[in-house]
């Protein structure tokens, strides 16, 4: 089967952070560590196990980090190179899934947890909460905190991989596949959501308008009692998307204390060689963008005792006002079984706004994934919200 | 024999004219016809300045002389206009100095012990304490500022605000304590243009937000027809009722001088005169500054212009009750800047310059420059505007100073947010102004620092109500194109691009019509 297969490559994953920042396209040429490959196809031999046929799967913004080196080495331990990247996947079954039969579609929920890996459920997975699973380096298949970062699953992108039934969530007929492509990062949403803690009234920021800042926004809309939803967004279709999925109001990101501290009456202040921050400010930020300035910039904006919530890997910050302002630093990874959080994605993805956004999808073949990753590297530039590989496709 | 104001037609014999435009100016070629309004000369200057101040303290109008009305334990408050005045500022000494020197003698002749001076800032930003020492003067300085009797006012201070009452048509009357409790207030003004005074002097300069915004707001704005026309001027018909009410509380001493038109010193003086009439020095003057300009960093532009003082000479000063004192400073202010001109034109020209009254020391940023030009040039006229209704207003400004986040922090969330939304004054002002208003950081810094207050680029955009209610398009040429379009008008190149696209509104032919200003002039429109 063709893959596009990530391998272990020092000089290339150097060469990309050194200079993938400044010459954009060493990330999708010379510095990429993947590769287009014919693999064997992946057999699902135990129990519980069925192959899939991959239907499409998007491209995240991890993925692209993980592929320009920008990924903290934290994460080296919890993969097993090489590996087919790709875990916002919608697939087909190939086999018979316990109750699931074959031909079926299906969106798969990436965490590799205990039930996958047959093992004993740890603590977490016995309470359902299967995204802090401590066992994900261990059992029946390689270490790989996901699908899409395990070697001896395989990915989404690629033709074929295979998921454990407890991963896998059946998609109604109702459904495109751009809108059950679109199920795994809502459900993400959801939990963030959860995470954010919000009091009904209160005023919230979302710094990032990708996909997932904008479907973060649309699960604190639809599924919390926020009051005020303020959205940074860099470019103009990103802004009108935002409002459309419940942004009361949407910034530029060098305007984000001015309107922060607008609205909410705080102080400013300016320190020595520094950017500004404010005493006073949002109750809850969310951090949708992972990078430095952007997590910054929540820290910054959120009032003493608020909630900053990191929705993306986050880059390296000062953390100083964490401790000055006693904030409450939240991190938000994958989603719970507990909370049926795929179940409730999978009606989210028939709003109005996510339906419209799924036409947007932009689908690629596999062997045209230098230009598909040259897109998603650029995708806010160039108007897009989603890139996804179709491996059916041949142009 | 000083020559009056008058109107030059061009011809092909007239020269470049000048043209202020932020920190520089240009040499423009006016179309054939142009009528171009040139201010009256400076009127002579009062040789005998300290004789005059003690003629008019001691023979004041419909009033006792001062003296009389001093006596020993009283409550004696002098308030004086802030540095908004005069522009540029005065070479020093400062005509408020010199005054305050001889009320204070009086007083201490009197007995009087219980002094305060107050500037009378309203709500623009607290003046520094060089920039008090500078108008009040060395001496009176030294014996007030450090024990604190010489101070600005603080609209946001609640404890030394007074509600005096309501006037017959509602408006609070909110003024600063001392003042409104002393035995005597004695204001000092300075009345560079028939805008200012009279009741406007007490009655909002020493008010607060709940008082002053009664009329500052879009509704009165565009009833002022024109602001320096006090009879036919809304907000002054508010202030005159609230200064009556004051009236009728404290008794209110009011000093007001008139200025002659000596605004640039030498070697600037070539921008006061008529262009045909340069001298050789003059001519290389206007080349060698323009030639430094083109090169010069906007830091440097922007110190050498503020650097600047007025030379200015006092051509009145007038003392005693409120109404009758303002008219004869109006007449004095008539006498050196209004011109009569015949009929209104399609479109009006005004080059606006590096200063204004709210950037003193600072920059002029779009909506300062758009107030000047809209609210104060726009608004220099008698009878009917310079332009007619459905005409168009071209505008020589750079648009690109910035904004100075010390003087104008509220400016900038202004500027982003709420013209960002509208900028029709009748929209914004319902919807924002309280918030801004009432904005804490804005109040401290306010209170604090050296701020305008947080709605003052509301009352910047109201001013300019009028013009964009009368006219039909608003162009400026050299202006920021994005600032400009913020603004809600448009930017050109040059004044050809200017009139070609004023053609759509105005058609190819228009009259043309270029207020040569500074120095000051009021259009006398018949």
């Amino acid at each position: 089967m063709l893959a596009l297969e990530m391998v272990r490559s020092v000089p290339k994953t150097v060469l990309g952070k050194a200079a993938g920042g400044r010459i954009p396209m060493l990330l999708t040429g010379l510095a990429a560590p993947l590769r287009l490959v014919t693999l064997d196809s992946p057999r699902a031999e135990r129990p519980g196990w069925a192959r899939l046929r991959v239907l499409m799967s998007g491209i995240c913004g991890s993925d692209l980090g993980m592929l320009s080196g920008s990924t903290s080495l934290y994460f080296s331990a919890v993969v097993s190179l090489p590996f087919v990247p790709g875990h916002e996947i919608v697939a087909e079954l190939m086999d018979d899934c316990e109750d699931l039969p074959a031909g079926t579609r299906v969106v798969v929920d990436p965490v590799l947890a205990c039930a996958a890996r047959g093992v004993e459920p740890c603590e977490a997975c016995i309470r359902g909460e299967t995204n802090r699973c401590s066992r994900i380096t261990v059992g029946d298949v390689s270490p790989g905190l996901q699908t899409g970062f395990c070697h001896d699953t395989g990915g989404g992108w690629s033709e074929q991989l295979v998921a454990h039934r407890s991963q896998l969530h059946p998609v109604p007929d109702g459904l495109t596949d751009e809108q059950a492509l679109l199920v795994e990062p809502v459900a993400c949403a959801i939990h963030t959501a959860a995470r954010a803690g919000i009091r009904p009234g209160d005023r919230v920021l979302v710094s990032g308008a990708g996909a997932v800042g904008l479907l973060a926004t649309l699960a604190l809309r639809e599924l919390t009692d926020a009051g005020e939803i303020l959205v940074v967004a860099k470019h103009g279709h990103q802004a009108d998307l935002a409002r459309e999925f419940g942004a009361t109001e949407v910034v530029r990101p060098k305007e984000v204390l001015r309107r922060v501290r607008r609205a909410t009456g705080a102080f400013q202040l300016e320190p020595e060689f520094g950017p500004p921050y404010l005493l006073g400010g949002v109750d809850v930020a969310l951090d949708a963008v992972g990078s430095s300035g952007s997590l910054e910039t929540c820290l910054h904006a959120t009032r003493a005792g608020g909630r900053v919530v990191l929705s993306g890997m986050p880059g390296k910050a000062d953390l100083s006002a964490a401790w000055f302002r006693e904030l409450e630093l939240v991190g938000t990874y994958a989603s719970a079984h507990r909370d049926d959080t795929f179940t409730r994605a999978l009606e989210l993805v028939g709003h109005d706004a996510v339906a419209r956004l799924s036409k947007t999808v932009a689908p690629y073949p596999l062997h045209r994934w230098r230009e598909a990753l040259d897109h998603a590297h650029s995708a806010g530039r160039l108007g897009t919200v989603k890139v996804a590989f179709d491996p059916r496709r041949t142009s | 024999m000083t020559r009056p104001g008058f109107v030059l037609e061009v011809d092909d014999r007239t020269p470049p004219l000048l043209v202020q435009e932020g920190l520089g100016f240009r040499l423009e070629d006016f179309p054939q016809g142009t009528r171009v309004v040139y201010p009256p000369e400076s009127l002579p200057a009062i040789d005998d300045v300290e004789g005059a101040i003690r003629d008019a303290l001691l023979h004041p109008v419909d009033s006792e002389p001062l003296p009389e009305l001093l006596f020993p334990g009283m409550r004696l408050t002098i308030a004086i206009d802030d540095l908004s005045l005069p522009l540029p500022t005065m070479k020093a000494p400062d005509i408020r100095g010199r005054i305050l020197e001889q009320v204070l003698t009086m007083a201490a002749e009197k007995g009087v012990d219980d002094v305060e001076i107050v500037a009378a800032l309203a709500l623009h930003r607290r003046m520094t304490a060089a920039e008090l020492k500078h108008v009040v003067g060395e001496r009176v300085f030294r014996s007030f500022y450090p024990q604190g009797k010489l101070y600005n006012h603080d609209a946001e201070d609640r404890d030394n605000l007074l509600h005096v009452g309501l006037t017959d048509k509602g408006e609070d009357v909110e003024i600063n304590k001392r003042a409104a409790t002393s035995d005597l207030l004695i204001y000092v003004n300075v009345n560079l243009v028939a805008m200012d005074g009279g009741h406007k002097s007490v009655g909002i300069g020493l008010a607060s937000y709940k008082s002053i915004r009664h009329h500052h707001n879009a509704k009165t704005m565009v009833h002022s027809r024109s602001f320096m026309d006090h009879k036919h001027s809304e907000m002054h018909s508010s202030a005159w009722r609230m200064g009556r009410l004051i009236g009728e509380n404290v008794k209110v001493f009011q000093i007001e001088t008139t200025l002659n038109n000596d605004v640039f010193p030498k070697p600037y003086d070539f921008l006061m005169k008529r262009e045909w009439e340069w001298s050789i020095k003059d001519q290389a003057s206007a080349l060698a500054m323009r030639r430094g300009l083109a090169l010069a960093p906007q830091k440097l532009r922007h110190k050498m212009f503020h650097d600047l003082r007025g030379n200015y000479g006092l051509t009145g000063i007038q003392a005693g009750a409120v109404e009758p004192v303002h008219e004869l400073t109006v007449q004095k202010v008539h006498q050196q800047q209004r011109v009569k001109i015949e009929g209104q034109s399609d479109i009006a020209i005004f080059g606006v310059p590096y200063l204004g009254p709210y950037n003193v020391a600072s920059s002029m940023n779009p909506i300062l420059a758009a107030c000047m030009g809209l609210g104060y040039y726009f608004n220099s006229y008698l009878r009917q505007p310079v332009v007619r209704e459905g005409g168009v207003a071209i505008l020589y400004h750079p648009l690109d100073e910035g904004f100075n986040t010390l003087h104008h922090p509220s400016y900038v969330d202004f500027y982003e947010e709420v013209l960002a939304e509208s900028t029709d004054p009748h929209v914004i002002g319902p919807k924002f102004e309280q918030q801004f208003a009432h904005d804490p950081w804005y109040i401290h810094l306010y209170r604090t620092s050296h701020a305008y207050h947080g709605v003052h680029p509301f009352y910047m955009w109201y001013w300019t109500a009028h013009a964009l209610d009368h006219l039909g398009d608003v162009i400026w040429v050299g202006g920021d194109r994005g600032a400009a379009a913020r603004m809600g008008h448009r930017a050109a190149s040059t004044l050809q691009d200017a009139l070609e696209m004023a053609s759509a509104t105005v058609g190819s032919s228009p009259s043309i019509t270029y207020l040569h200003n500074p120095p000051h002039l009021l259009a006398d429109v018949r």
